[in-house]
């Protein structure tokens, strides 16, 4: 008779992750800082068409880095979910927390009962009328829910990122010093980004009923030097 | 949060994504009970051309029967950036398919990433207009003016409907609902090439006033309660919306004149 290989729960776990991490580690990382009038979205993407970061409603924002498709097909679905619900019920009902929490939900049940994992991780930001209401929700491969109120870093080197984020972060910031701050941390001392490398995006309280906004290069490249 | 298989996708449509989920609500009424219904009716919509884009009026009164139910409707409303819908008709369904046609445009620019072209918003509405014929059939009826910017050819641009959701791009002027044929004949009459914004705004304003002079459903402005006619232009800057003092001295002008006369 036939037995199948017993593998222990914590090995399948843990080659899981090890897959969904080596996967994210391989792309570029993204930054989510909050500053004086909102939330600065800085993504490293030489890409022109091909976004990490975009809008889902009103005051909400998406980003993901790893493979592509994978948290495209997530954002599609979170623009899906968020006009539904706008619709059905009102624009003020749509919120962060519950699309993050349908988020984990979804990336929860493929890392456990899919062969393979997702190789995405994701935030959803959400601007608030005051900045006290301002959130971010940072979603691993696995599921988990970080709540972050300063900053947050996606992807690969994240650690690295961070420590440099750390430094130069304070509250209420002008958006240049932020974008100019957050291009630091993702270069790192070796390297240094043009505007061209970059996408970056806000969510801002003075944009009106639609807060997320691209940043033009010309604008991000006048922060950079400024 | 809705996911699906790629061969049951809706993609960027948002109509198709209330189907699939289950919501897609359309109003099923027998003849018999809708000849016994009297829902608010919209009126009075004009649009028209101009030298930088378009100028889009309409009054604020709905009627039912001989009754005025609304003194405030706004019938003209910005569909996005870009453009705007008039509806005359039956009120409930108008204001629901323009809710609808204005999530679909907002719906579409995220999902895809671009905004639609005003050809395409404008095919858009259309298949919403016949998406409503049951309805119409049976007495509610939904006409709307389309009006808009388009940014490819740099030129304001014109669509009306039928109800068999039949679509007709105007040239120059465009007149709806119960009062259109005062104010379009107006317009007619007063419409040049290239009119500058302040000729093209009085116009209008003059088409909606005679309309509502000679149509009972068609609201005038309302001094008493400080209610005027919404009035917007579409040019490269979008959609702008006159407020009440700049059309306080429009219609102070246009009074100022018939009393002349």
């Amino acid at each position: 008779m036939n037995m199948p290989f017993y593998v222990a729960p914590e090995q399948v776990m843990k080659d899981r992750a090890d897959y969904a991490r080596k996967g994210i580690a391989r792309g570029r990382a993204a930054v989510a800082v909050r500053y004086a009038d909102g939330i600065v979205l800085v993504a490293e993407n030489p890409s022109n068409t091909l976004r990490k970061i975009s809008e889902i409603y009103d005051r909400i924002a998406f980003a993901g880095v790893g493979k592509y498709n994978e948290f495209d097909q997530l954002r599609v679905a979170g623009v899906r979910a968020a006009d539904l619900k706008g619709f059905q019920y009102s624009r003020d009902d749509v919120d962060a927390r519950s699309l993050a929490n349908n988020y984990a939900q979804i990336l929860g049940q493929i890392f456990t009962h899919e062969m393979k994992p997702l190789e995405v991780e994701i935030l959803v930001a959400e601007v608030g009328v005051a900045s006290a209401g301002d959130q971010m929700f940072h979603i691993l491969y696995d599921g988990t829910v970080i709540d972050e109120r300063t900053y947050t870093v996606l992807g690969g080197d994240a650690e690295a990122i961070g420590g440099r984020m750390k430094e130069s972060y304070a509250e209420g910031q002008a958006l240049a010093t932020v974008v100019q701050a957050a291009t630091k941390a993702l270069s790192g001392t070796d390297r240094v980004l043009a505007a061209t490398d970059l996408e970056v995006a806000v969510l801002s309280r003075l944009n009106g009923r639609r807060c997320f906004r691209r940043l033009t290069d010309e604008f991000v490249a006048e922060a950079l030097t400024g | 949060m809705p996911m699906f298989t790629p061969g049951a996708d809706p993609g960027s449509s948002f109509p198709e994504l209330l189907k699939r989920v289950g919501l897609g609500a359309s109003i099923e009424v027998s003849g018999a009970v809708a000849a016994e219904l009297s829902v608010p009716h919209a009126t009075t919509c004009v649009a028209l051309r101009y030298a930088d884009g378009v100028v889009m009026a309409g009054d604020r009164r709905a009627t039912s029967g001989n009754l005025i139910s609304h003194r405030g409707m706004e019938k003209v409303v910005q569909a996005d950036e870009y453009s705007g819908v008039a509806i005359a008709g039956a009120a409930g369904p108008a204001m629901e398919m323009v809710k609808l046609f204005q999530l679909q445009l907002e719906h579409y620019e995220k999902v895809e990433g671009t905004h639609l072209s005003l050809e395409g918003k404008a095919n858009q509405l259309s298949m919403m207009v016949r998406g409503n014929l049951p309805a119409a059939m049976q007495g509610m009826v939904v006409i709307p003016i389309f009006a808009g910017y388009d940014l490819l050819r740099s030129v304001g641009r014109l669509f009306t409907y039928d109800v068999t959701g039949g679509r007709y791009e105007e040239h120059d002027y465009v007149a709806t609902g119960s009062g259109s044929l005062h104010a379009g004949t107006v317009i007619k009459i007063g419409w040049r090439d290239a009119l500058d914004r302040a000729a093209a705004v009085a116009l209008a304003c003059r088409g909606l006033w005679e309309a509502a002079d000679a149509d009972s459903a068609t609201g005038g402005v309302d001094a008493l309660r400080g209610i005027y006619p919404v009035v917007a232009t579409i040019t490269t800057d979008g959609w702008q919306r006159l407020d009440d003092s700049e059309l306080a001295t429009v219609f102070e002008s246009i009074v100022t004149e018939v009393r002349s006369r």
